[in-house]
């Protein structure tokens, strides 16, 4: 079972609608004991960095899911679920993250409308299993104003918005992150969701 | 580079849709979830549910059909119409919308719009504007409770004061246009485009593809919301997308 964290952060049915249609088992918990035993942890999100955090620390689950990243466990963070695993961000203010990948969240630099709204084309970084059925620029539906800065190493696709490169899919080990919603992307978004699939075998 | 989005707005009465559909292919003429359905496959970028229904008792409709929709949609789904209160946007949320529009409750109450960025995230809050112009002063003005009183408010210092306030995006209508099927306000989505930096949604007077095409290359607008055009069965998505890409016009 893939367990989706509920941390009284956002949209957490659109992630468990998105995971059916992929044919992911998933469910929604808060509770450690069903955390620590899944087969990959989900960590969605939206608002923001400071208060993503905080509603962590509120539900005492920052232990349960450092736990299981050390044991392998594999865990996907989405769009603000992505963005707090990384080291730090400054939204609101200064606020620790999760520290899973190295690099800060910080505001998108760009002359562009800002949020970041839409239907953007992924480019790839790096070779990952999550691209196993992705082709180059596919589309996938974008909402955020801030954005990772991190080494390239980490970054398996990333999107353009007139001169700022936006970090689109990461990954260190176990852990990887979708900027974007895989679960509002149509069939591009379902593709993502079915390798991750596979990768977890469930 | 981001693309265009094409956006078709159902509006819904007591959970049916109610402008007119001619639609092939649909099992039960105005259902709003089966014909959002259809749009999604279709290549729909996003799908706007406005509900009009008049009293707030039936909100529980709304609310199953929003669950509903939400549960098959692979795309966003946002939702306008009798949301008053911060709780009515927690309700919204949790039943499966991603974006929520608020119109006459933002005049109303302009910190409603500051609360709910700060709680749910300005991904999620659209400030619907409905505007005209008065032919006297020359200024285009703020109206609310569906065109029916004008609040004399200035629609670029409103658009602007929306962004201050933590709009993700302002869906602009306008009530000049609105039905005539003569094309979107240009001048009226320009001036909004030019007084800020955050995606507005142009509605209002879509009668044709023509018309899309002209939005996306006179004015900064990132999405065109589309209703009868498509529910009449005039033009499909796929139309719309073929044209714009003949105009150099990026869409998904």
């Amino acid at each position: 079972m893939v367990i989706i964290i509920d941390y009284h952060v956002g949209n957490l049915k659109s992630v468990l609608n998105g995971c059916r249609r992929a044919g992911i088992k998933a469910q929604i918990s808060s509770d450690k004991d069903t955390i620590r035993n899944a087969k990959a942890l989900i960590l969605p999100g939206v608002g923001t960095f400071k208060a993503a955090m905080e509603h962590l620390k509120e539900t005492d689950l920052i232990d349960t899911i450092k736990e299981c990243k050390e044991k392998g466990t594999p865990i996907l963070g989405i769009c603000l679920g992505m963005q707090i695993l990384f080291e730090e961000g400054n939204e609101v203010s200064q606020t620790k993250g999760l520290g899973f990948l190295s690099g800060q969240v910080a505001p998108i630099q760009c002359t562009l409308k800002i949020p970041h709204m839409g239907w953007n084309e992924l480019y790839f970084e790096n070779e990952h299993p999550l691209l196993k059925y992705l082709s180059e620029k596919e589309d996938v539906y974008f909402v955020h104003s801030f954005q990772a800065y991190c080494p390239t190493e980490e970054v398996v696709a990333y999107a353009r918005y007139k001169e700022a490169y936006i970090p689109a899919i990461v990954a260190k080990e176990n852990v990887m992150g979708c900027q974007f919603h895989p679960e509002k992307s149509g069939e591009t978004g379902k593709k993502i969701l079915k390798a991750f699939k596979e990768m977890i075998a469930c | 580079m981001l693309k265009k989005r094409i956006i078709p707005c159902l509006d819904i009465k007591d959970g049916k849709v109610v402008k007119g559909i001619h639609f092939n292919g649909l099992k039960e003429v105005g259902d709003p979830v089966e014909l959002a359905r259809c749009y999604d496959d279709q290549g729909a970028d996003e799908i706007v549910f406005l509900d009009i229904t008049a009293t707030y008792e039936n909100r529980d409709t709304m609310y199953a059909l929003v669950e509903e929709a939400a549960g098959s949609l692979s795309i966003p789904l946002a939702i306008g119409g009798g949301v008053r209160h911060l709780d009515d946007f927690r309700k919204v949320l949790l039943c499966g919308a991603d974006k929520i529009s608020i119109n006459s409750a933002a005049i109303r109450d302009p910190e409603l719009i500051n609360q709910a960025a700060q709680e749910f995230g300005s991904q999620c809050v659209v400030v619907a504007i409905d505007a005209k112009k008065n032919l006297q002063t020359d200024r285009f003005e703020v109206y609310i409770k569906g065109g029916r009183e004008n609040t004399g408010i200035d629609l670029v210092d409103w658009a602007k004061e929306c962004q201050q306030r933590g709009a993700g995006e302002i869906l602009l209508t306008s009530m000049d246009k609105d039905g005539t099927q003569s094309g979107y306000d240009i001048d009226m989505l320009q001036a909004v485009c030019a007084a800020t930096h955050i995606p507005i949604i142009a509605s209002g007077g879509c009668g044709s593809i023509e018309d899309i095409v002209d939005v996306f290359k006179k004015t900064d607008c990132d999405a065109a919301l589309v209703a009868s055009l498509f529910h009449y069965g005039v033009s499909t998505i796929n139309e719309v997308k073929e044209r714009l890409k003949e105009n150099n016009i990026p869409v998904r």
